[in-house]
């Protein structure tokens, strides 16, 4: 494993190794509740919350946890903050967790979360596996935000339920409709995949996230 | 993510021991991971069970008055609002086909059949507050109106809970001018297009593009009504 300094875990999940975004990991919150703003802080709270505290748990415990039951006993963790989280939001914010559904008690499924304790917080120092968390968990939020915003203003005018355009505005409702979700994620996955490309420039290998490289074209034909 | 190697190792590790045993030549196999036994592997669960249980039923103490706190404040507003305001409210409940005031013996006060009665400044009943639920376009619609069995008529309407498609289905709450057509409308209810109604008392006006959404909500009131009229008339208000 290519040694990281502290600087790296944190700051490699924000914008690098976004997990929506880079990885493509946690699509169907990304795509089901980030019809409006609020739900989508709402949704990335959450899920921060239990990313972190289950990469803390994970990394504290992982000389406890037998190698055989590690993936159980993640999902355990993982469940248990998200049975909290839930019953924190029911009581907190009624209103924003009847809009968020099922989709809080899915968080336990979220790939992304269970990707970060068995590829990171259950082989590094517990510093380490919070700073990769908060950073997985920024990046995630990060991309709520700019799904939920792009999605709200086009498909009901507003943000944060503030109207932003007059009373002529008619909102493009396919926007906050489930398909509108898949339609802002390519869009915004195509602008970054350009920017990328361009970045790039003419180097004739690119060097994918995973950090694998691709074929070049002489060893592709 | 640089970590990938090390879990395709990881993934080397576990698989059943190949290298063990036969002869292989070329690089030694990798270090075997003692074999931890079952009674251990069960005792991690049933701890890491056992200590998840007990912070959940922590957290469930203090967050489920909470939240049904929630529940009482949301539906002491929407009486409020279906029977307009009333000076005091009454909740009577429904036992054998008749009005209660305390619900049959060993039911639940919150899960008992129940309708709310609303009375003037001057002790006169404007109306009960009835809810019901039916399956909507997406799941359970609940529906809670005001209804004066004197007069026959619905006094209000408010959704309380739906999950209707966003932009279509939800008007049934969010659309003023619908919610607006259940105001004194006569029961039974019959839902008609908008602007295709001969202007009759018991016509309320459908949402265009959710016309399974407010069908529901007029079949709803009407079943709702249907049920407990019998009842209600009966108990002379």
């Amino acid at each position: 494993m290519k040694a990281t300094t502290p600087a790296e875990d944190l700051v490699r999940g924000i914008w690098k190794e976004n997990p929506v975004l880079v990885q493509l990991l946690g699509l169907c919150p990304a795509l089901a509740v980030t019809n409006t703003v609020a739900n989508s802080i709402a949704m990335g709270l959450a899920t921060f919350f239990v990313l972190v505290g289950s990469s803390l748990l994970v990394s504290t415990f992982k000389k406890v946890i037998p190698h055989e039951v590690r993936i159980s006993a993640y999902i355990l963790i993982i469940a248990t903050f998200v049975t909290i989280a839930d019953l924190v939001l029911a009581a907190v914010v009624p209103v924003i967790h009847k809009e968020l559904g099922a989709f809080i008690a899915l968080i336990v499924v979220n790939c992304m979360i269970l990707g970060r304790q068995e590829a990171f917080a259950s082989k590094r120092p517990v510093g380490r596996a919070l700073l990769d968390a908060v950073g997985t968990g920024a990046g995630f939020m990060i991309a709520m935000l700019m799904m939920g915003t792009f999605r709200e203003v086009l498909g009901n005018g507003s943000i944060l339920g503030v109207p932003l355009f007059g009373q002529n505005f008619e909102p493009w409702v396919i926007f906050i409709l489930p398909p509108g979700g898949f339609l802002t994620l390519g869009f915004i996955l195509l602008t970054f995949g350009w920017w990328q490309e361009r970045k790039a420039g003419t180097a004739r290998v690119r060097q994918w996230p995973h950090g694998v490289a691709t074929p070049s074209r002489e060893e592709a034909a | 993510m640089k970590d990938l190697p090390q879990v395709a190792a990881d993934a080397i590790d576990t698989s059943p021991d190949t290298a063990s045993g036969s002869t292989v030549s070329g690089p030694p196999p990798p270090p075997e991971r003692p074999a931890t036994s079952s009674a251990r592997l069960i005792a991690t669960l049933a701890t890491a069970g056992a200590l998840a249980g007990l912070v959940i039923v922590l957290v469930f103490a203090w967050a489920n008055p909470k939240i049904q706190q929630y529940r009482a404040k949301v539906l002491r507003e929407a009486i409020q609002e279906v029977l307009n305001e009333p000076a005091t409210v009454q909740t009577w409940y429904l036992v054998d086909g008749s009005l209660s005031e305390t619900p049959a013996p060993g039911a639940d006060t919150i899960t008992a059949e129940k309708v709310h009665l609303g009375l003037d400044a001057n002790g006169e009943p404007v109306g009960y507050a009835i809810t019901g639920a039916e399956p909507g376009f997406q799941d359970i619609i609940l529906v809670i109106f005001g209804y004066d069995p004197g007069s026959d008529r619905v006094l209000a309407m408010k959704v309380l809970e739906s999950k209707e498609t966003p932009g279509l289905g939800d008007k049934i709450f969010k659309d003023t001018a619908f919610v607006a057509g259940f105001r004194e409308a006569e029961a039974p209810l019959a839902g008609v297009k908008k602007n295709a109604g001969s202007g009759a008392d018991n016509e309320v006006d459908m949402i265009t593009g959710a016309t399974i959404s407010s069908r529901t909500v007029i079949g709803i009131i009407n079943h709702r009504i249907e049920a407990l009229d019998p009842v209600l008339d009966e108990s002379g208000s």
